[in-house]
């Protein structure tokens, strides 16, 4: 039976994980092969690492610690942050990244999934979305979440779909940072409208959350969150412990 | 020495990354002589069959695999698995190395509505018979995939399965030909556990 999986994400600026991460209360850490080391262990699925430099030389130290993870750490590994091109992509998945994640840059040419998809694949194309309540409608979100792109989020996820996405991430800008949960109505509406898997982001502030998640919505296929991670708010092993006993499968 | 196959297939770098950390050297190559001198090959391979074989076919290195396959140990992964049977129906009909009996076919024609595609993450595996791939291997243990496509009509090969609406083949062994449909390389310790077996065998 397919596992649920649990996925952090690592903001990396300049070679470092952003913010870091609280080891065991008594350091933080921002070595971003340390904390993949630390997430395996834990048993994390897979590990986003979402690059916010704006920087030649940022982006340099970005694939160089890909390079590191990659040959290290033997889970999958998801790259997004500045992909706008297809030399973007090729840029990363020279440097170890399995899945490539477009956000703005698919808003700002749409053409660049299905090239994507056809030069690399459909299983390393992954579109992410920043999405927000505006009246009755989800609407897609760009530049981290700022711009109304002016689309709607389902036409948006089946559009993806369509062109050669292999995976949807749909980010609830309305519950992210919210740590109330995770945004169940419109994970439910995405998933009923594509078949692709999707994974929920934004939200999960406890274990209960990704429960919540799971049971509630079965085609969700799995969680990411980031700071409850980093700041041992979650903690991976226990979590996982949890869905098992709930007979949601993981690994 | 392991020879992985370059035809131009992307991310190497786990694989490379997974052999050194079992303590064994592998160079990427379309080198004949380095082929020749290897003790055992990998095929690797993403994307889109017809062209994945199209790419290997213009490299000039199919009869020398077909060749080798007879003579030392060949793994494909993923699509490299997919690569070794006689045809696949992906996006029309493509001829594939014929190695192993058997199609490669959409899972989308066989799953119900309530399965993802592609078939995306951790799955566990089952083994309908004993194989020497899996010897540091238990039942249960979770292997990564990420694949939309599947090789039937070749239960004399199957190896392993995962449950996924049906029995999705994991992997396949006819004689020294070895074929894995999930990412050794991208499953953890299990999958070096795999990658072992096959450097021993």
């Amino acid at each position: 039976m397919l596992a649920k999986r649990i996925v952090p994400c690592l903001d990396i600026r300049d070679g470092r994980v952003v913010k870091g991460v609280n080891f065991a209360g008594i350091r933080e850490v921002d070595d971003p092969v340390s904390l993949a080391r630390f997430y395996n262990e834990s048993g994390a699925d897979e590990l986003v690492f979402y690059d916010i430099t704006a920087t030649y030389e940022g982006r340099s130290l970005f694939t160089d610690l890909l390079r590191r993870v990659a040959g290290e750490i033997f889970i999958p590994l998801t790259v997004g942050g500045g992909i706008r091109s297809l030399e973007d992509f090729d840029r990363v998945l020279r440097s170890g990244a399995d899945k490539v994640s477009v956000n703005s840059g698919a808003i700002a040419d749409p053409r660049i999934i299905g090239e994507a998809a056809k030069r690399y694949g459909d299983q390393c194309v992954v579109l992410s979305m920043d999405v927000k309540r505006v009246g009755d409608a989800f609407h897609v979100f760009s530049h981290g979440g700022r711009i109304d792109a002016g689309l709607d989020a389902i036409e948006w996820a089946v559009y993806g779909a369509e062109h050669g996405a292999g995976e949807i991430v749909v980010n609830s800008i309305d519950t992210d940072g919210m740590k109330q949960g995770f945004d169940l109505p419109l994970l439910a509406q995405i998933t009923a409208h594509v078949r692709l898997p999707v994974v929920a982001s934004g939200g999960a502030g406890c274990i209960d959350h990704f429960l919540d998640l799971f049971r509630t919505l079965p085609a969700v296929t799995a969680g990411l969150a980031a700071s409850v991670f980093h700041f041992k708010e979650v903690d991976i092993a226990q979590l996982k412990r949890v869905l098992a006993r709930n007979q949601i499968p993981v690994r | 020495m392991i020879a992985i196959i370059d035809y131009g297939v992307g991310n190497l770098y786990s694989l490379l990354g997974s052999l050194r950390r079992i303590g064994k050297e592998a160079a990427v190559t379309a080198d004949p002589e380095q082929i020749r001198g290897a003790d055992r090959i990998i095929l690797p391979g993403v994307g889109a069959f017809g062209d994945a074989m199209a790419r290997l076919r213009d490299t000039g290195l199919v009869p020398l695999l077909l060749d080798q396959a007879q003579r030392k140990p060949l793994l494909g992964i993923c699509l490299g698995m997919q690569l070794l049977f006689e045809r696949s129906y992906e996006y029309g009909e493509h001829t594939g190395l014929g190695l192993l009996r058997g199609s490669v076919v959409p899972l989308a024609e066989v799953l119900g509505p309530e399965f993802r595609i592609p078939h995306m993450g951790w799955n566990a595996l089952r083994f309908p018979k004993p194989s020497p791939l899996f010897r540091y291997t238990r039942e249960g243990e979770y292997v990564y995939y990420v694949h939309s496509f599947y090789a039937t009509d070749c239960e004399e090969s199957v190896i392993a399965t995962s449950e996924y609406g049906i029995p999705v083949t994991g992997a396949v062994q006819s004689g020294s030909v070895f074929g894995t449909q999930f990412h050794p390389e991208k499953s953890g310790e299990t999958g070096l556990g795999i990658l072992r077996a096959f450097s021993e065998i």
